[in-house]
């Protein structure tokens, strides 16, 4: 018993001197963290997924910094959403087609040189020429000459190197040609992709990626890919919305629930990220410190009306019945804790009444009604075969969950437990395969992600006989014409208007089900004040300040 | 000897192109990745066509694989999809989680075998029962939920460490997660220095050696020690591959950026550079430490010769 007590003496000895090597190490990572940190805001990130050039980034990561180190012609002012001028003067037209565009002078980009009109062209036509193969390059599409830098066929040589509808005038004005009228073309302007370049961007690209110049508010003091970014205020910036901060600093996580532990640990300061099994205690681990407003993302599941099944009048109703079969309420309320809201149109509230957003657009058709939705399918001859499937990929953002949910609700309704069947797709790009191959047979997911806060945004690409990702194959002339004249239109009301009607054809023809309008979320640590985000859900960056 | 280990690196070199192109196969498999670029949108045919290009995914598969070899071996791995080269990813990401697999081995090599001794001597024992009763627990719980629960306490409640690891990966910082990577390895090799050391008590060269009169200490480390640790040391060696590839839970708790992430990274996004490559050189890890294991042997047990 002597040995086992002197044996149990030495591997407490040893725990308690893991554990104090343990604290030390604690105590080293704190001050070290502390010490980078300093007046700094800590934000989390994730690594983006293309190289950082304004033209090839589709999702918010990357957006986060460009929307940092960037400034286009035009802003979106965080809490409006309104398109408000940056480094415009002024965009000019007479016709909503031919525009002459003055921008600001003394705007200078991060390495000293200054912007000009130039700058301008070159970015666009950059982005849009098929041998650089940006993913963002359908921004330019609606400038004259797009066609022949980026013919649509594959494997079709370009036939020019720039688009003719650009011609810059001198320093401060250039003009742009459009291929058809389109009078909200300005309003788009604040996107991202249409960020100005420096000469630096051309003369050495691999060491401008490394570390890329912009003209914004911030400039990036040093890049970590995949691990971390500093963004310190670029002294000589000339927009009104400076910095009203020391800087920022990127913090790449793998995991969101990391993020949100070291948030609740005083380590990070905004966290845009939240994960789902915390949203339910958040509000109140946060004592307040958390945002849950709309974002410009609409969730909505369509249908293949290139299936025949899926084609003439009975299966419109089946459509609106099928719609009014889906408890959107209780969905979002027990699986997204209410960071969705039911829709109740084909747009997104960030869009604001001006804007063209109304509620209740969709009407009856939308609010969840059992008994109506049981006569209108079974008047219509019921589900084609008898039964529907439902379509996603389940490898993120409870999927899985919600289309469980909504099919449960469809099968309560028709009273029958195979009438909606859920389809997991174990990845989103074989589920994107699928369905831009056309090999869906019933209703599928579609998640839109508004690339300016527009009403057309919401509209034209998805629903357009030819839109870019009208996956449902859904082709109304009368649609395509009110879209072509609310395009035409002199004025934003008579054009918001005219969307608005063709919107109501949508209810009619239901080629989607509007499901609910995300939002974008985020919590925040006591030490910064002033946290919001803009309508893409992106912390404004630039207004957060530090106590 | 050294035609033994010459023979074993040769052997080698079958094994290193069967297994990027059993994985080059499989990552192949799971679709066409350009898609997914794109978004919630519809890929723009033209540019989807460009990008397939680039990436050698408009050729036949066996095509795609004889151009990845030959890049390979002018020490280019290819590129992820977001434009970094995967060499560059290896550069970060090897080291990071080399340290973290040191941690780890250095807990299951001190506790783990330290605890097996004891429980070993103390066959029976409460000692020897308690030290049971702890593996048992560690191998019934995941590690996931252990992670995070310890991760939570000494991180937000106590505040004792950071509970996000900084981009540096300190070793100091990487004790914690280390001590959770290696809980469950450290159960097995406690459960394996145990019952080696039981067995071998009972051996006629311990009864000889505590006959001669030989102090208890040199008896145990030098005679017991030393031949009890053979299955110890070949279960290390294999483990010195899983620390490094199998980290990936630990990982994401700690939000280290090692090869587990980047690994969980390239299949997620379907970039057969990032995960052949990543793949390929945790096989040649696994392959040197089964050597360098196998040549351990020789000397922990003079009776065993190479030739």
């Amino acid at each position: 018993m002597r040995g086992g007590t002197r044996l149990a003496t030495a591997v407490a000895g040893l725990v308690a001197l893991a554990l104090a090597a343990t604290a030390c190490g604690g105590d080293d990572g704190g001050g070290g963290g502390a010490g980078a940190g300093g007046e700094l805001v800590r934000a989390s990130w994730g690594e983006p997924q293309h190289p950082l050039e304004p033209a090839n980034t589709n999702e918010v990561q990357g957006g986060k910094v460009l929307d940092m180190i960037f400034r286009g012609l035009k802003r979106y002012n965080p809490d409006t959403a309104e398109a408000e001028n940056a480094m415009a003067e002024s965009i000019e037209t007479e016709d909503q087609q031919n525009f002459t565009i003055t921008i600001e002078d003394g705007w200078t980009f991060q390495d000293g040189t200054p912007v000009t009109a130039q700058s301008y062209v070159d970015a666009w036509n950059y982005g849009a020429h098929i041998d650089n193969a940006q993913i963002g390059s359908y921004f330019f599409e609606f400038i004259d000459g797009y066609d022949d830098v980026h013919p649509a066929e594959e494997g079709r040589q370009p036939t020019a190197d720039t688009m003719s509808g650009l011609e810059v005038v001198d320093d401060t004005t250039f003009t742009v040609r459009l291929r058809e009228p389109f009078s909200l073309w300005p309003e788009t302007l604040g996107y991202a992709a249409y960020a100005p370049l420096p000469q630096s961007f051309f003369d050495n690209h691999d060491a401008w990626l490394e570390k890329p110049v912009g003209n914004g508010p911030y400039l990036i003091d040093s890049y970590q890919p995949s691990r971390s970014m500093t963004l310190v205020p670029y002294e000589d910036f000339a927009g009104d919305d400076a910095a009203q901060n020391d800087g920022v600093e990127l913090i790449v996580y793998t995991d969101n629930s990391t993020a949100y532990t070291d948030l609740q640990a005083g380590n990070l300061d905004v966290a845009d990220d939240i994960p789902a099994a915390q949203l339910r205690n958040a509000e109140q681990d946060l004592d307040g410190r958390f945002i849950n407003q709309p974002a410009g993302i609409i969730q909505t599941v369509s249908f293949p009306l290139y299936q025949e099944e899926w084609q003439g009048e009975e299966a419109r109703r089946i459509r609106q019945g099928l719609s009014r079969a889906i408890d959107r309420e209780q969905i979002t309320r027990t699986i997204f804790n209410d960071t969705r809201t039911p829709a109740t149109d084909f747009t997104s509230p960030v869009l604001q009444e001006a804007g063209g957003y109304q509620e209740g657009l969709c009407g009856d058709v939308c609010e969840f009604d059992a008994d109506a939705a049981r006569e209108m399918i079974e008047d219509a001859g019921g589900l084609p075969g008898g039964s529907v499937t439902l379509t996603s990929n389940v490898d993120t953002g409870s999927h899985r969950e919600w289309m469980d949910a909504a099919c449960n609700s469809i099968n309560n309704v028709l009273g029958d437990t195979d009438a909606c069947v859920v389809n997991p797709v174990p990845t989103f790009a074989d589920f994107r395969n699928q369905v831009t191959n056309d090999r869906m047979t019933g209703m599928f997911r579609t998640g839109w992600q508004m690339d300016y806060p527009l009403i057309q945004n919401f509209l034209q690409p998805i629903y357009y006989s030819t839109g870019s990702s009208n996956d449902s194959g859904y082709d109304n002339p009368e649609f395509d014409a009110l879209v072509d004249r609310a395009n035409a239109a002199e004025s934003e009301e008579e054009a918001v208007d005219l969307f608005q009607q063709a919107e109501e054809l949508l209810v009619e023809d239901m080629p989607a089900i509007p499901l609910w309008y995300q939002n974008g979320i985020a919590g925040y640590s006591e030490r910064v004040d002033n946290v919001k985000l803009n309508p893409f859900s992106v912390p404004v960056f630039t207004d957060i300040t530090v106590d | 000897m050294g035609r033994y280990i010459i023979r074993r690196l040769l052997q080698m070199i079958p094994v290193f192109i069967g297994a990027t192109f059993l994985i080059f196969v499989m990552v192949y498999a799971l679709g066409d990745p350009v898609g997914a670029l794109f978004g919630d949108r519809a890929p723009d045919p033209a540019t989807a066509a460009r990008l397939r290009a680039e990436f050698n995914l408009d050729k036949p598969l066996y095509q795609q694989y004889l151009l990845y070899m030959r890049d390979i071996f002018t020490g280019d791995f290819g590129t992820a999809f977001n434009g970094r080269p995967v060499t560059e990813l290896m550069a970060d990401a090897f080291p990071v989680s080399f340290r973290l697999m040191l941690v780890a081995l250095a807990f299951e090599i001190v506790f783990g075998i330290v605890l097996g001794v004891v429980s070993g001597l103390r066959r029976g024992r409460a000692v020897d029962t308690t030290v049971l009763m702890f593996t048992l627990v560690v191998i019934a719980i995941p590690t996931f939920v252990l992670g995070t629960t310890l991760q939570f306490f000494l991180g937000v409640e106590l505040a004792w460490i950071d509970p996000a690891v900084s981009p540096d990966a300190r070793f100091s910082e990487l004790i914690v997660p280390g001590l959770i990577l290696a809980m469950v390895s450290l159960a097995y090799v406690t459960r394996l220095t145990r019952t080696s050391v039981v067995e071998n008590l009972r051996a006629d060269y311990i009864r000889t050696a505590v006959a001669k009169g030989l102090p208890r200490l040199r008896v145990t480390v030098r005679h017991l020690l030393r031949n009890s640790l053979i299955p110890v040391v070949t279960y290390l060696g294999a483990d010195i591959g899983t620390l490094m590839a199998g980290a990936i839970v630990t990982e994401r708790i700690f939000n280290i950026q090692g090869v587990g992430y980047q690994l969980f990274q390239g299949i997620v996004r379907q970039n057969s550079p990032t995960v052949v490559g990543f793949v390929t050189v945790l096989v040649l890890i696994f392959l040197l430490a089964n050597l360098l294991v196998d040549l351990g042997y020789a000397v922990l047990d003079p009776r065993i010769r190479y030739a």
